[in-house]
């Protein structure tokens, strides 16, 4: 009894204290930088979607630009990000996912093993332009590649390559260890064991890295501003040595490169709109499957 | 660790029953696999490699000093070329510095309300917020600064320009920002419990206790959090590119055009002429680019993963 009315007491005190007015403001100013960050974003969104979405049709999204670029579409822009964004996907995820498999498998807590995760991170910081510089020579000179759709997804590639392998890390490391440890404890190899029981019940986890990796790389300009994007091409891409239109690098131009800028302000806010759109429903799906497999995994 | 236990015994097993050809198969998959983990090193030391090795003919045509020297950025001149970064390497740090400004008190304010104050509900609908405006490509970004926030900081102001150095830290500022708020709410979170307890119990109402305990205890933290939105501000290409109007003069003020390191790579590499010295020139810029950001986010590792270990 005397328990409970001290407990009560204690309540009632608190209670009071919560309402103290220099919490109460520091409380609201906290809520407002909030609302202030939120607020930022959906003027962003707000304005794009605004001027951009009335210029969508469907010539728009079929058609290549005409007369100078004043008028037609963005078609070919949408072929070739689709294009070096697959690029950059085929390259970074097998490397990506045979790195995060290395790193939460098989490597010994040790100094490597801290050089390596120090060195990712920080490969994670490096400026996208230097990956920029970086491919045009390596991809495009030393290798020989030239200006291309295969060098600018190469260089997007390594880019997202920390993205990949931190996903692909996470989604291994949701995997029980009473699956591994069952499995050898059944006589199977380390690989089999990796194989057979680790990566299938991982892979969807994985997935969600791809999906991220994808919608950075769809994004990027600076690593394809020399590395193979063009200005304007009048064909599409036939081949992975050709130069390419990229929705990112068309902003680019339209925005500040173009004779005409005020001329074809809708045609950037067009492509603008394009591309969020392009990155937010990568982004979503990627909530989305990760919200999936972690409801799986929390039921297994 | 137990883990690691059960493997070696496996591998006892295996030496016994004399498979070696199984082991020798299981090796060389480990070392293809360790291979892969290794990459990313390779990638960095390859990067700093190719940039020198292909700065090194500007290097020794221009000489280090006088990248460093007083004056400007002429490579192009035609009777005298200069090629000193300093106004370069001043306007990246103005606009770092002018992005930290205003991105660290907000995301740590954000970091703040996310971590402590918020109820998991309202969690799980605000960081998706923070997602979203991670992932708006950098070019759509210096776009809205292009369209709309110049006029807004031309009219305020009374400029003839908003395109300036206050244009780009407040776009760039925008970049850093969920770096900043996500890695400062890892870093609040990771406070232990009892602390909050201890002060709770000692009469402090919560806020007291955000204030004089859990922000002081998450304090290194919090800086490495900057630090890591710093090196996103100073390497960031395109929306600086577009909002901050590149000139080449000395700064004098966040009213001024400014043009910084990444934004000079980007107008200048594709005009050049290969094998020229300004062509070798630009990649001793991203040398020094990359270098800068190299110190920033190795500085900020490192005060990060001594505060994860301390706690």
């Amino acid at each position: 009894m005397r328990v409970t009315e001290i407990l009560k007491q204690g309540k009632i005190i608190s209670g009071k204290r919560r309402r103290d007015w220099r919490q109460e403001v520091a409380f609201f100013c906290l809520r407002i930088s909030m609302l202030l960050v939120f607020l930022i974003l959906l003027m962003i969104l707000f304005d794009i979607t605004q001027k951009g979405f009335g210029v969508i049709s469907w010539s728009f999204l079929t058609e290549a630009p005409r007369s100078g670029m004043k008028e037609g579409g963005i078609y070919p822009a949408i072929v070739g990000t689709f294009y070096v964004t697959l690029i950059a996907t085929f390259f970074a995820v097998p490397l990506g996912i045979m790195a995060a498999i290395y790193l939460n498998e098989y490597a010994l807590q040790g100094r490597l093993n801290r050089l390596i995760r120090i060195s990712l991170r920080n490969m994670a910081g490096v400026p996208s332009i230097v990956f920029g510089l970086f491919g045009v020579a390596l991809f495009v000179q030393l290798m020989g590649f030239k200006p291309s759709l295969l060098a600018a997804g190469l260089t997007l590639g390594l880019l997202t390559l920390p993205v990949t392998v931190t996903a692909a890390e996470e989604a291994l490391k949701a995997v029980p260890k009473s699956y591994r440890e069952g499995g050898l404890a059944l006589g199977a190899t380390q690989w089999q064991m990796i194989k057979t029981l680790v990566l299938p019940s991982a892979i969807p986890g994985m997935l969600t890295g791809v999906i991220l990796g994808l919608s950075r790389a769809a994004g990027e300009t600076a690593p394809i501003l020399f590395t193979g994007a063009a200005f304007f091409l009048p064909y599409l891409p036939n081949s992975p040595f050709s130069q390419f239109m990229a929705l990112p690098y068309h902003l680019f131009i339209l925005a500040t490169q173009h004779h005409d800028i005020s001329g074809v302000r809708p045609l950037a806010y067009g492509t603008a709109f394009v591309l969020l759109v392009l990155v937010f429903l990568l982004n979503l799906s990627a909530v989305l499957l990760r919200y999936r497999y972690r409801k799986k995994i929390k039921q297994a | 660790m137990a883990l690691a236990g059960v493997c070696g015994a496996r591998r006892a097993c295996k030496d016994e029953r004399g498979s070696a050809m199984h082991n020798f198969k299981e090796n060389m998959i480990k070392r293809f696999f360790m291979l892969n983990g290794l990459l990313s090193i390779v990638i960095l030391l390859g990067i700093f490699y190719l940039l020198l090795s292909r700065s090194l003919p500007a290097l020794q045509e221009v000489g280090l000093k006088n990248f460093f020297a007083p004056g400007y950025w002429k490579p192009t001149a035609f009777a005298t070329p200069q090629y000193s970064m300093l106004n370069l390497i001043r306007g990246t740090f103005m606009v770092g510095a002018g992005s930290l400004l205003f991105a660290v008190p907000l995301g740590v304010a954000c970091a703040t309300y996310l971590a402590e104050v918020a109820g998991s509900r309202e969690r799980e609908v605000l960081k998706p917020i923070i997602e979203i405006l991670a992932g708006i490509p950098s070019v759509v970004l210096g776009f809205f600064g292009l369209v709309v926030l110049s006029p807004i900081i031309a009219q305020i102001f009374g400029l003839n320009s908003g395109i300036n150095a206050l244009n780009g830290s407040i776009l760039v500022g925008i970049m850093a920002l969920p770096t900043i708020v996500s890695l400062a709410e890892d870093a609040i979170s990771a406070v232990p419990q009892s602390y909050r307890h201890a002060s709770l119990a000692l009469g402090a109402t919560r806020w007291q206790t955000i204030l004089r305990v859990i922000l002081p205890a998450a304090l290194s933290g919090i800086i490495a959090a900057s630090m890591l939105g710093m090196g996103r501000a100073v390497g960031e290409t395109m929306t600086v590119l577009m909002a901050t109007g590149n000139a080449l003069a000395k700064p004098g003020s966040f009213f001024d055009s400014v043009r910084t390191l990444s934004a000079n790579i980007a107008i200048e590499m594709g005009e050049v002429p290969m094998g020229s010295i300004h062509y070798h020139s630009l990649f001793f810029v991203g040398l020094v680019l990359f270098i800068i950001t190299f110190v920033i986010n190795l500085l900020a590792d490192i005060i990060f993963q001594r505060y994860r270990e301390e706690f």
